[in-house]
Formats: C-alpha cells, structure tokens, sequence
C-alpha cells in the first residue's frame, strides 16, 4: 500500500487526482495541470513534497563524510545555511540519486532527497557512514512545502510572525534558515523564485490552508513536472540514473574535480571517461512541428548515432513540446524525432527552456 | 455522474457516435475520457479517404501527461477528420460532443448493424463498473 503524507486528507478534500508516485500516493492534479503551472510562473503556488527524504548527518567528522560520498564538494559551503546541488554516485560513476546538501553547522548537515531513492539512499549513506561515525536520521516527523512563483515569498512569509517573516524574505538563494519551528530554504524545482519549508507535521495542514487563504494555488506532481522540464532540471529515473553518470546528463558541472586529491565515490571511474572525451551528452529539444515529445521516443540526428528522449512534454508556457535527450556527442543543430513511425523536426538547445517567466529559446 | 446525450451510442473505449442524416457517422470521445486525460494539448485525425477497420486505431489524443489512441467503432471510409483540432485542441475539452468531434465515416455495407455500440444507459453502467 502506497505511503501517505500528512497533507493527504486535505489533498482529497480538494478534490486532488491521486497517483501513485515511488511508492507515495500524491496529487497529480487538483483542477487543471496548465492552470497550476500558470498559476507558478504568474503568481504562486504551493506542492506538497513530504514524500521527499529529509536526512539529518551529525558528526565530528561530518563534512570529511560528505566529501567522501558526493560528486560536488561541500567545502564550497563557508556560511551556515548555505545549500549545495549534488549528485550520490556509485563506484561506476553512476548516478544514485541527485540531492540538495545544506550545511548548518560544522556537526551538522541536512540532506533532501528523492521519494523513489530514499530507502536505497539511507541503506547507502549508512554503509558509508560507519567509518566516520556519522549519525543519520531520517526526519519523517517533517512535512515539505514548496512554495513557487513571482509572488511566493511575499505571500508565505505573512504565515511567519513579523521578525521570523523579514528574516525569511532576506535569505539569499539556495540559502535556508531555521526559523522557529520551521526550517524556511530559497530553493526549489521550477525556474522560478519561492521558498521550500520544512514543518512539524502537525502545522502542514493549516499552512496549506494559509497559503490557499492568500491565494496561493494548490498545484500537483503534473504542473511540477512541466515546471521542472522547462526550467532545464533533471528528474531521477528519467534524465540520470545508475546506469548513467553526470557527465551525460547535463550535471558535469556539479562534479569537482578540483581539488584533484579529494577521494570522492566514483571518482576513478569517471576521470577517464572524461580524459577520453564524452561520447553522449543531454540536450534540450524544441519540437518545430505539432506533436508532443515523450520520453523513450527514438532521436535521429543529422551527424551520426542515435538517441533518445528522457523527458518530454508540452510547454504551456511556450505552447509547443520540448524535451530533453541523451544524444551522441557529435550531434549539432537539428535532430529529426520518430514519433509513431513519422519523423518530426527538432532544433537543440540549450536548456533552460524557461527561467523567472520567460522564455529563453 | 457524466454528461451522456441520449440520442448518441456510446463504446467501452470511451468513443461516442452519432448517426447523420445522410448515413455517415459522427465520432468523437466521451465527456468522461476528456476528463479523464485532463488539458489536451495536441489532436491527430485521420485524413479523408483512409479506410479503417473496427477498433482499430484512427485518432490520437495527448494531454500534458500522456497520449492516447482512439479507436474505430465501426469500419468504414473516414470522409473527414475535424481540421479545427489541429491548432485548437482544447476545443475537445470544451464541447466534446459538438465541436470537438474529431472524425466522421461512411460505415462499410453492414458495419453499423454489426458494431457493438452501447446506449447511453449501458455506457454508464460502464462508468460505474470502472468506479467513474
């Protein structure tokens, strides 16, 4: 049976279509999938994202801990709150999951990651951990509410009490900030700017209920995913995962490789493939003909090879389908993609597709 | 409970039909599928001329999440697939028994008789079976 969040009593109350989404049950829709996306990208709204993992690492020797398991190199993070995107890989150089790190004190790190990967995370981190002796603690005593859009910070901070509220609006991006009993990051999976707020379970319900109150739009996983496609981010099992390392999706630049004596996981694998050149890479495709790109859908390009979409959608914001595509590295300018036995034009780009309202193709 | 005109037949794929004065059939899909697949986004039609079989796959539907075939509920010759649908899709969201129809065929000798269409009392039993 399907795991539950706190919020799910009022997502059906709200009339959400539920879905099954790793093993969560979670509201795919309430009322319109473009009217949610819009209501992001033109005001604000807000997601419930409790099925993601929230992960607490404490230890003395915490941080020699993360630079041994992540690709990115948390010694990048100087202030307390600060967040890094990273990727988990395996010794292969595959991807276990894509995570975002902050650090909170030099004992202290909090990590987010996937719903899908967070048994497999835990199971990982904890192998890894024992040499360190760092503790891990998985904080499913927490709700996640993503707030997005123009106006998200603006109106999420009127839930907050005035002091706590003025603190809120001057994080910086990708920082957060325990306030009270909420932990209140500039972070999120749109392209747009707003808040990710990590609560007590027990406040989720009556903040929702706030936000809603404020005219913050209730939004599901399907506007999340249109959102996320056009602002160029990667999802989990589609663009990356074990079988794929980062520097074929589109991640090479969350890899340090610098400085070159920090023994991160996977690192032997991945320097020779990158000494050797790259032979596929991820990118953006903008349909030039009517259809909708999805992903597995085949693309022919005009130098060499074959590829394949991973993730693929229609654009409500640009009113035509984009993509993302492991394709080989030769390929240029324009790609050619079979769908249903027809061969559609497509021009690659460089994603982001969208950014802040915007379009950027 | 779905919007089911009684004057149409219906099928278990969620198509409808209708009867024209001039013995061709009018086909589109169902106030519940269009429900069902959310915010359309892109319509294929067949083109004139194209001879289909019986349940056999003549249309596409897409919304944002997922693309979805329709099916023939009779064979026949299509004499016209809905040319509005190309640029505005939605208009099967909107009306999809008026406007958004999206194909119309002249049934070969005997398919009308042979077809297994359903009332609109029986499509909604249908609905119901489903947990509509």
């Amino acid at each position: 049976m399907a795991r539950q969040t706190p919020l799910y009593r009022l997502h059906q109350e709200l009339g959400a279509r539920m879905v099954d989404f790793g093993g969560w049950d979670m509201p795919v829709q309430y009322s319109s999938q473009i009217g949610e996306h819009h209501a992001v990208r033109r005001g604000a709204g807000v997601f419930d994202v409790s099925h993601m993992g929230v992960l607490d690492l404490r230890g003395a020797r915490v941080r020699q801990f993360l630079q041994r398991l992540l690709a990115n190199d948390v010694a990048k993070l100087k202030a307390p709150g600060k967040a890094l995107y990273s990727c988990m890989l395996n010794e292969q150089g595959g991807v276990l999951d894509d995570l975002i790190v902050y650090f909170l004190s030099d004992y202290w790190y909090r990590m987010v990651v996937n719903a899908g990967t967070r048994a497999k995370d835990l199971a990982w981190i904890r192998e890894q951990a024992g040499l360190f002796e760092v503790e891990v603690t998985e904080r499913t005593d927490l709700a996640m509410l993503a707030v997005q859009g123009p106006e998200a910070r603006a109106k999420a901070t009127q839930l907050l009490p005035p002091a706590a509220g003025a603190a809120a609006l001057a994080l910086d991006t990708f920082v957060g900030r325990e306030l009270g009993r909420w932990f209140v990051a500039r972070t999120g999976y749109t392209g747009e700017d707003g808040f990710e707020i990590m609560m007590p379970a027990a406040d989720a319900v009556a903040a929702w209920r706030g936000l809603n109150s404020l005219g913050v739009a209730s939004c599901g996983l399907g506007a999340r995913d249109t959102l996320r496609l056009e602002a160029g981010m990667n999802l989990y099992g589609n663009d990356m995962d074990e079988r794929t390392h980062p520097f074929e999706s589109g991640l090479g630049w969350t890899v340090a490789l610098a400085p070159s004596e920090r023994g991160f996981i996977g690192r032997a694998a991945l320097e020779p493939i990158v000494r050797a050149g790259l032979e596929r890479k991820l990118v953006g495709l903008v349909l030039e003909e009517r259809g909708v790109l999805r992903a597995h859908q085949k693309v022919v390009p005009a130098e060499a090879g074959e590829g394949e979409i991973t993730s693929g959608t229609y654009s409500p914001t640009l009113e035509r389908s984009i993509a993302l595509a492991r394709v080989p590295a030769t390929t240029g300018g324009r790609v050619q993609v079979e769908i249903r036995g027809k061969l559609l034009g497509a021009r690659v780009v460089k994603p982001p597709f969208v950014r802040a309202g915007r379009s950027l193709i | 409970m779905s919007n089911l005109p009684a004057e149409l037949s219906y099928t278990k794929s969620h198509e409808w039909v209708r009867t024209l004065a001039d013995g061709t059939v009018e086909i589109g899909i169902t106030d519940h599928a269009q429900h069902a697949l959310g915010d359309l986004v892109f319509v294929e039609v067949p083109d004139a001329g194209r001879v289909v079989k019986a349940d056999e796959p003549c249309a596409v539907v897409e919304s944002v999440k997922a693309a979805s075939d329709v099916y023939a509920p009779i064979g026949g010759e299509i004499t016209a697939g809905n040319p509005k649908l190309a640029a505005e899709p939605e208009i099967v969201n909107a009306d999809p028994y008026g406007e958004g129809w999206l194909m119309r065929l002249k049934p070969a000798p005997g398919a009308l008789a042979a077809a297994a269409l359903l009332s609109a009392a029986q499509y909604q039993q249908v609905l119901d079976s489903e947990g509509d």
